[in-house]
């Protein structure tokens, strides 16, 4: 639904992203990994409508990116940030309402409640944002775009989810109820693509799993056929740490490197 | 699993201060009602609450003919004219202070209101000279004009300056807004060696800020521009609350964020620049009124903005009727009794948990 099409991005004389193609899709978790600087972040503005591409194409549901209102994008995909700091003193409920808002919802405060007890934050409706903790505030934050994609489905168009790194500043159990709520939307039809770092839980929810190196991509498809000792090894720079589990599902341990 | 993880809501009002912030505004609206009665009975002339209840209810005829001229073209159009600079005073400030996501953007602190300032003094200095044909085709709306330019310039400034990639910095945004000030002020005190006697006292005036010398003509002339800034709120409202998590998050929720950010920057220097044509510089108010109002209801712009319109008004239109009743017959300039209000609530505010930076818990 949400493609980029041979696209090319530089900033201050670097090439931050060289003709990397990649498609959103519906009923996909797509995870982009790839070590700092390697140009994933970029890829989720151009993704995003934020930023538009020296050359090559973004387009969604066929249309250039450009010529969608921030309205309609906003009716199609909802974003995570990595982190956000507020200048004022919003409660964890006033945050979310603003993604049912976004929305269109009826009942904004309602729909907030309803999307704070999806990641386990009920209960945080009446803390000023500002005193949460970091993963609280990222969690808050989450669930300001899970109301502003509450199903997965609209109108019979899947919405999509961008997340980068939904889960660096959260504890292991959270990290898991994250990324089983963002393929628990994928399963129902939705778009789902996220940025992440931690190899094992990219190898575990991807449906699709893009490896960027130095702006370009450097391994693309299932899990399987990405995490392979001589992608890591080149990409990383660290060899001999991926190894299978029975499923033949990879996982990364770096204490077994070789080098 | 999709959406309906919770079964029948359960309901609680935790969190949502929408009807604390209801609230709110209907007190304040009491208080705007107040500060008008307030201010149409007092006066250093014997005119009191007993004429004015006569004269509202329509026994005008009872009333001596003085005391009939002082309530009607005195005390009434001095109270409009208070009612819509307060108005404009305070909403400028508050969205100023969500346009540059710092509870500290006043348009008096950063550098606006002497810009509107420097463009009033220039159209009263030059008015009856070189800008005369201008004077004559812009009539009325000569000076507010002026000075919405002169404020607009400096907005426009100070956001040049000020903010990197959408984010403003603190330090920034008050150092630009000093230097702007200073500059600004200085080639206002140039012009003033070139004013002739008569200039010369409508700038001293001016510079003190008054709501003296209010007639309906004046409240003509500023008129339009508070009329048009206090209609655009509510389609500004969830623009600028969303703003305050950021320009990329603001966009993602479907903000129009370059346009937003144009409109409110016209619509602060409107306000502003009208209402200092109108009254001169008055300190305070902008950002006392958002400041306090944000403690009680929290910062969201849909209840914030309407609360400082009617708050501004209603403290104005209050600490106008001080200014001329505490040294009768004399009369002391507002600017002094909007500091004196005004300070020690912001260095309460600097110093106490209302900075907004380091907060602890609400409601």
């Amino acid at each position: 639904m949400i493609r980029a099409d041979h696209i090319q991005f530089s900033r201050g004389g670097r090439r931050l992203l060289d003709a990397v193609s990649l498609a959103v899709e519906p009923q996909k978790m797509t995870v982009i990994i790839g070590p700092n600087g390697a140009g994933k972040s970029t890829l989720l503005k151009l993704l995003s409508g934020e930023i538009r591409p020296d050359s090559g194409r973004v387009s969604v549901d066929g249309r250039d990116i450009g010529s969608l209102s921030a309205r309609e994008l906003a009716e199609r995909r909802a974003v995570l940030p990595q982190s956000l700091m507020l200048s004022f003193p919003f409660t964890a409920l006033e945050v979310v309402r603003m993604g049912a808002i976004a929305y269109g919802s009826l009942d904004p405060s309602r729909d907030a409640r309803m999307a704070l007890a999806r990641v386990g934050l009920a209960g945080f409706e009446a803390r000023s944002y500002q005193a949460l903790s970091g993963g609280e505030q990222q969690r808050v934050q989450f669930a300001r775009v899970l109301a502003q994609a509450p199903s997965a489905i609209e109108s019979g168009r899947p919405r999509a989810l961008f997340l980068d790194e939904p889960t660096s500043s959260l504890d292991i159990g959270h990290q898991i109820a994250v990324l089983e709520i963002a393929r628990d939307f994928a399963r129902a039809g939705g778009a789902v693509l996220a940025i992440l770092h931690d190899l094992n839980l990219a190898a575990e929810f991807a449906d699709h799993l893009v490896v960027l190196h130095r702006g370009q991509v450097a391994a693309s498809g299932g899990a399987r056929e990405t995490l392979t000792d001589a992608v890591i090894s080149r990409v990383y720079g660290i060899s001999g740490a991926v190894g299978r589990i029975p499923g033949d599902l990879p996982f990364v341990l770096p204490q077994a490197r070789t080098c | 699993m999709s959406v309906d993880v919770l079964p029948a809501p359960v309901v609680r009002q935790t969190g949502d201060r929408s009807s604390r912030a209801r609230l709110v505004i209907g007190l304040l609206g009491v208080c705007f009602v107040f500060s008008i009665l307030l201010s149409l009975a007092t006066g250093p002339t014997g005119v009191g609450l007993g004429d004015l209840l006569a004269w509202i209810t329509g026994r005008a005829e009872t009333m001596a003919l003085q005391d009939r001229v002082i309530l009607e073209s005195v005390r009434i159009p001095r109270t409009l004219l208070g009612l819509l600079a307060g108005a404009g005073l305070a909403v400028s400030g508050a969205m100023m202070q969500g346009l540059f996501r710092n509870p500290l953007a006043d348009p008096g602190i950063v550098g606006v209101t002497s810009g509107a300032a420097l463009a009033a003094v220039i159209a009263i200095v030059l008015g009856g000279s070189v800008l005369s044909p201008v004077a004559a085709l812009l009539g009325p709306w000569f000076l507010p004009l002026f000075a919405f330019v002169g404020g607009l310039i400096n907005t426009l400034l100070l956001y040049a300056i000020a903010t990197e990639k959408g984010e403003t910095s603190t330090t920034m945004l008050v150092l630009a807004g000093i230097a702007i000030g200073a500059l600004t002020g200085a080639a206002t005190g140039l012009l003033v060696f070139w004013a002739d006697d008569r200039a010369l006292r409508d700038i001293t005036f001016w510079s003190l800020g008054s709501l003296g010398g209010a007639t309906y003509a004046k409240i003509l002339s500023v008129l339009p521009f508070i009329a048009v800034v206090l209609a655009l709120v509510p389609f500004l409202a969830r623009g600028l609350d969303a703003l305050i998590l950021g320009d990329a998050a603001a966009f993602h929720m479907g903000v129009p964020v370059q346009r937003l950010k144009r409109i409110a920057i016209l619509a602060v220097a409107a306000a502003c620049g009208a209402t200092v044509a109108a009254v001169g510089s008055i300190g305070f108010v902008g950002i006392v009124v958002p400041h306090l109002l944000r403690l009680v209801m929290g910062p969201s712009h849909r209840y914030l903005l309407p609360g400082s319109a009617l708050g501004g008004a209603a403290l104005l239109v209050a600490a106008d009727s001080v200014a001329r009743t505490i040294v009768s017959p004399a009369e002391l300039p507002i600017g002094i009794v909007t500091a004196l209000i005004g300070t020690p609530v912001f260095l309460f505010l600097l110093l106490g948990r209302g900075s907004g930076l380091n907060f602890r818990s609400l409601s």
